[in-house]
């Protein structure tokens, strides 16, 4: 097995990497949030002189002392930094108090007196759209975030063609990222008048504009520098945003470094977790084709808009899962509660709907008398396929057939299934299967391009800049190897500049498995500048043709003779040319039309199959996974043992979405405060992982690849109620899925 | 004794500090980064050292109860020409790092339970390691690093690879 490589990794394995925590800085002040106990309320006073006067502390800060706008938010702005008059939820944070240690400042904390008359509350999202709801932004006037349709075909006339009808009701619970590393932000009021942001954030740009928002100034007077950040998985966008600008507000009001460093507790408090839905499907099939599907699914979005809108496009679009679906009716709420917010989270809107239509389908076929992967054959889009958004599959390879079929080999499929327990036995055995696409990238959500700077030096080393985050995935080494394949120079000469807003334009946030795509595609783009620059400036002078110039072996070729990188950036020097280019990506255009769900969503998909195989002890009723089988076709493999990293990972967080983790809310308050309560995947839950790797170049990527990091999670929750169910017998429409076998008789 | 050996180094604990957790000492005094705060309670194992070869949880660890004891820390497992030891060497090569908060503290349970331990099974490992969370990896390239940094503990010992 080849070696895996990454640029960052000497400093991981060492403890040298520093991330925002571990960044020492002379004078520093401490700075930490203020909660109050309520979930619905209104703000009348905050008491902060009695906490003022405590030992060590230099300032409290209330939304008073807020600059510029206190309002946040990537679509709709209407998330504060600190509570105004109203409290929302119970993550919301009225106060900072800012101290000479840590210690003082949390001690401070305890004494700021906050005064306010609380309200009802609206901690049920399928209530939220009633008439008499109570409204959680009053001047919105009602508490729906946004409404997505599809309308497709005929569906009142088709059921009528229908002979097999299905209905089904599906619950998906709110789930925590649980990065390793808890939010932080160290932030430096500079000489030359700039705000210097370090955080563990995973988009800086955001973060520039959230800072820049409240500290009333100019993006180019900020400058958010990119640590090595402690896992995101999309967790580490709004709120980590948010810790960095009241970061640097408190360090322009107290004209000193600050630095807030989360705790467990207040993270899993205030932070915004995976979306919970409802969704009730109607699916009707005519023979043994899916011929009309009805659905309703209402996102609870919590008190803020955050990505709701987005998350929940997401759904819409994959409503339906990789099938051929001729009449389809469907209908997505994203809606307000009182309860904490929801946001971007690995995944964004795919694994709630997979969980279901990946159940739904097994009941299709067992209801028609088919196998269940027959029944997906008979169903499935294939090349030139029309989704249902009416979009023609005919710009890249559907994999569909490729994915499936090396899934049911590698896991001996039909035996295994014919092995199944359905309940009877002291060890219940199950495998199930679950077949899906993805759009890639952020599809018709939003402004999707990105760049990347390649400037050479005088002695042949490289700099290189992408418009992407690290956010552990290994993206800075993906670029690194994309020069190494294609400029044909050794990694060892690449130095990735440490990220700075102030370096490269805004390429966008490292989400939607966007950053190889985005990034890469932007590199290759410089690549190719970058050798026709060198090429212009020195055929001539080494005796051939511009065409002639090639780049490979870590030497530039002239016709037979060559240079070494050293020789030629010299030549180039002297010859008064910057060995510098600029390359830039923008994802080719997509459409949507809000009223008929019409259009071509994304520009590409990722096709992806994953079975598994578990055991059930009849008696404590504890799930044991045994086996996945996971395959992906993920365009081109630019990193193979990162790749492999991403769907390891990928695998063992939605097992644990689907079995284990349990952030269950009371009255709006989220009840598991740290992991001895919030139990994510250990090393003892993990099963055997076997992966296949399928690659099909996309045209429309300039490196051929696409992206992994979210395929890998989207589906193994429906593959493990799959085989749930065939071991026990019994359907679990909701995840967590542990907790619902402990109640119920097997 | 208000002294403790760190890394190799004989360091001196100011009585201020005896009633801290080992991590803020280690991390605030020492400047000691490597090892990190997680959960705070002990749950999470990125905060881990060892204390006399054995893994504790250095955030609910008492300097007071470390005192004459040897502590050794993520910074300390380089070798002194400055090169990786073998066990973070296979870390790298086995694709086990992606975020890397939690990689100080699972090379040092790994390395403890090598020393213990130079042969163990999957199975072994993963008992080891069950209290060292990790959320990027899914942990499979993380055995494949213990296992295959076993090798280098069995050589030491003087038994033969297989």
């Amino acid at each position: 097995m080849s070696k895996a490589w990454r640029n960052d990794g000497y400093a991981k394995v060492t403890g040298k990497a520093r991330y925002t925590d571990d960044l020492l800085c002379m004078d520093v002040l401490h700075c930490v949030p203020v909660y109050t106990d309520f979930v619905h309320a209104k703000l009348h006073h905050i008491h902060t002189g009695k906490a003022e006067k405590m030992a060590g502390v230099k300032r409290v800060i209330t939304h008073k002392d807020i600059l510029g706008t206190a309002w946040f938010g990537q679509i709709f702005q209407d998330y504060f930094m600190l509570a105004t008059d109203t409290i929302r939820c119970n993550g919301d944070v009225v106060a900072l108090v800012v101290a000479a240690s840590r210690q003082e400042a949390i001690a401070a904390a305890k004494a700021v007196e906050v005064v306010a008359e609380e309200l009802p509350a609206l901690t049920n999202p399928l209530e939220a759209l009633d008439a008499d709801a109570i409204l959680v932004h009053q001047s919105k006037g009602s508490n729906l975030i946004n409404h997505h349709k599809i309308r497709r075909g005929a569906p009142t006339a088709a059921w009528q063609e229908c002979d097999t009808i299905l209905e089904r009701d599906y619950e998906t619970a709110p789930v925590e990222h649980a990065y390793l590393e808890p939010e932080a932000a160290l932030c430096i009021p500079r000489d030359d008048g700039v705000m210097e942001v370090h955080g563990s954030m995973q988009h800086p740009f955001s973060t520039r504009r959230f800072v820049a928002a409240i500290l009333g100034t100019t993006l180019a007077n900020v400058e958010v520098i990119t640590n090595p950040m402690g896992g995101g998985f999309g967790g580490k966008d709004d709120t980590a945003a948010i810790v960095c600008a009241r970061a640097a507000l408190a360090a322009h009001l107290c004209g000193k470094p600050v630095k807030i460093t989360y705790t467990r507790e207040w993270s899993m408090r205030e932070s915004y977790k995976r979306h919970p839905y409802h969704l009730h499907y109607k699916i009707g099939l005519k023979g043994t084709k899916i011929h009309a599907v009805e659905c309703r699914i209402i996102a609870d979005g919590g008190a803020y808009t955050s990505v709701t809108p987005w998350v929940t496009w997401r759904s819409t679009v994959q409503c339906c899962g990789v099938y051929t679906v001729p009449h389809v009716h469907a209908d997505v709420y994203g809606v307000h509660t009182n309860n904490v917010f929801t946001g971007a989270f690995r995944g964004f809107g795919s694994p709630q709907v997979n969980f279901a239509v990946e159940q739904w389908i097994d009941e299709c076929a067992a209801a028609v008398k088919m196998d269940p992967v027959r029944f997906r054959e008979a169903n499935m889009l294939r090349q030139n396929s029309v989704t249902i958004t009416n979009q023609r599959l005919d710009s890249h390879i559907v994999s569909t057939a490729q994915v499936l079929d090396a899934v049911v080999s590698e896991s001996d499929f039909a035996n295994k299934v014919s092995a199944c327990s359905y309940g009877k036995g002291e060890k219940l055995y199950g495998i199930g299967l679950a077949l899906v696409y993805r759009g890639c990238s952020l599809g018709a959500e939003g402004m999707d391009f990105c760049s990347a700077i390649i400037n050479a030096q005088f002695d042949g080393s490289i700099l290189l800049d992408v418009g992407i985050h690290e956010n552990g995935q290994g993206a800075e080494s993906a670029m690194i190897l994309l020069l190494e394949k294609h400029l044909g120079v050794t990694r060892e000469r690449v130095r990735y500049n440490r990220p700075s807003t102030s370096h490269i334009p805004d390429g966008g946030t490292t989400v939607a498995s966007r950053g190889t795509l985005m990034g890469g595609g932007a590199v290759m783009n410089a690549i190719r500048r970058l050798k026709e620059i060198i090429a212009t400036a020195l055929h001539a002078e080494n005796g051939c043709a511009k065409e002639d110039v090639s780049f490979h072996d870590d030497r530039i070729w002239f016709g037979a003779d060559s240079l070494s990188w050293e020789e030629a950036m010299k030549q180039m020097y002297l010859a008064r040319t910057y060995p510098f280019a600029f390359g830039s990506f923008a994802a080719p255009r997509v459409s949507w039309n809000e009223e008929t769900g019409e259009g071509d969503a994304y520009f590409s998909y990722v096709y992806s199959c994953q079975a598994v195989d578990l055991e059930i002890d009849a008696k404590t009723k504890n799930v044991k996974l045994l086996h996945v089988w996971a395959a992906h076709d993920i365009g081109s493999a630019v990193n193979p043992q990162m790749l492999k990293g991403q769907i390891y990972g990928g695998i063992m967080q939605g097992a644990g979405m689907a079995l284990w983790e349990d952030l269950h809310q009371q009255a709006g308050c989220i009840q598991a405060k740290n992991f001895h309560t919030y139990r994510i995947p250990r090393t003892t839950d993990v099963p055997k992982i076997h992966i296949s790797i399928i690659e099909n170049d996309d045209p429309t990527s300039p490196s051929g690849a696409k992206g992994i990091g979210e395929p890998a999670l989207e589906l193994i929750a429906p593959a493990i109620a799959n085989a749930v169910y065939r071991a026990t017998g019994k359907r679990i429409n909701s995840y967590p899925i542990q907790p619902k076998l402990k109640g119920m008789t097997l | 004794m208000n002294t403790m050996i760190v890394n190799r180094e004989k360091i001196t604990v100011p009585p201020a500090w005896e009633k801290r957790t080992l991590l803020d000492f280690l991390r605030e005094y020492l400047h000691l980064t490597g090892n990190k705060n997680g959960c705070g309670i002990g749950v999470c194992g990125a905060c881990t050292v060892l204390v006399d070869e054995v893994p504790r949880r250095s955030c609910i660890t008492k300097v007071e109860t470390v005192l004459g004891k040897q502590v050794l820390t993520i910074e300390g497992m380089e070798q002194n020409d400055g090169s990786l030891h073998p066990l973070q060497q296979a870390f790298l090569d086995a694709g086990a790092v992606q975020c890397g908060f939690c990689t100080p503290g699972m090379v040092l349970t790994s390395h403890a339970l090598l020393l213990r331990n130079p042969n163990p099974t999957e199975e072994e490992v993963k008992q080891a390691l069950k209290g060292n969370l990790c959320r990027c990896t899914g942990y499979v390239q993380i055995f494949d690093a213990v296992m295959k940094g076993a090798e280098f503990y069995r050589k030491k010992e003087g038994k033969t690879d297989e």
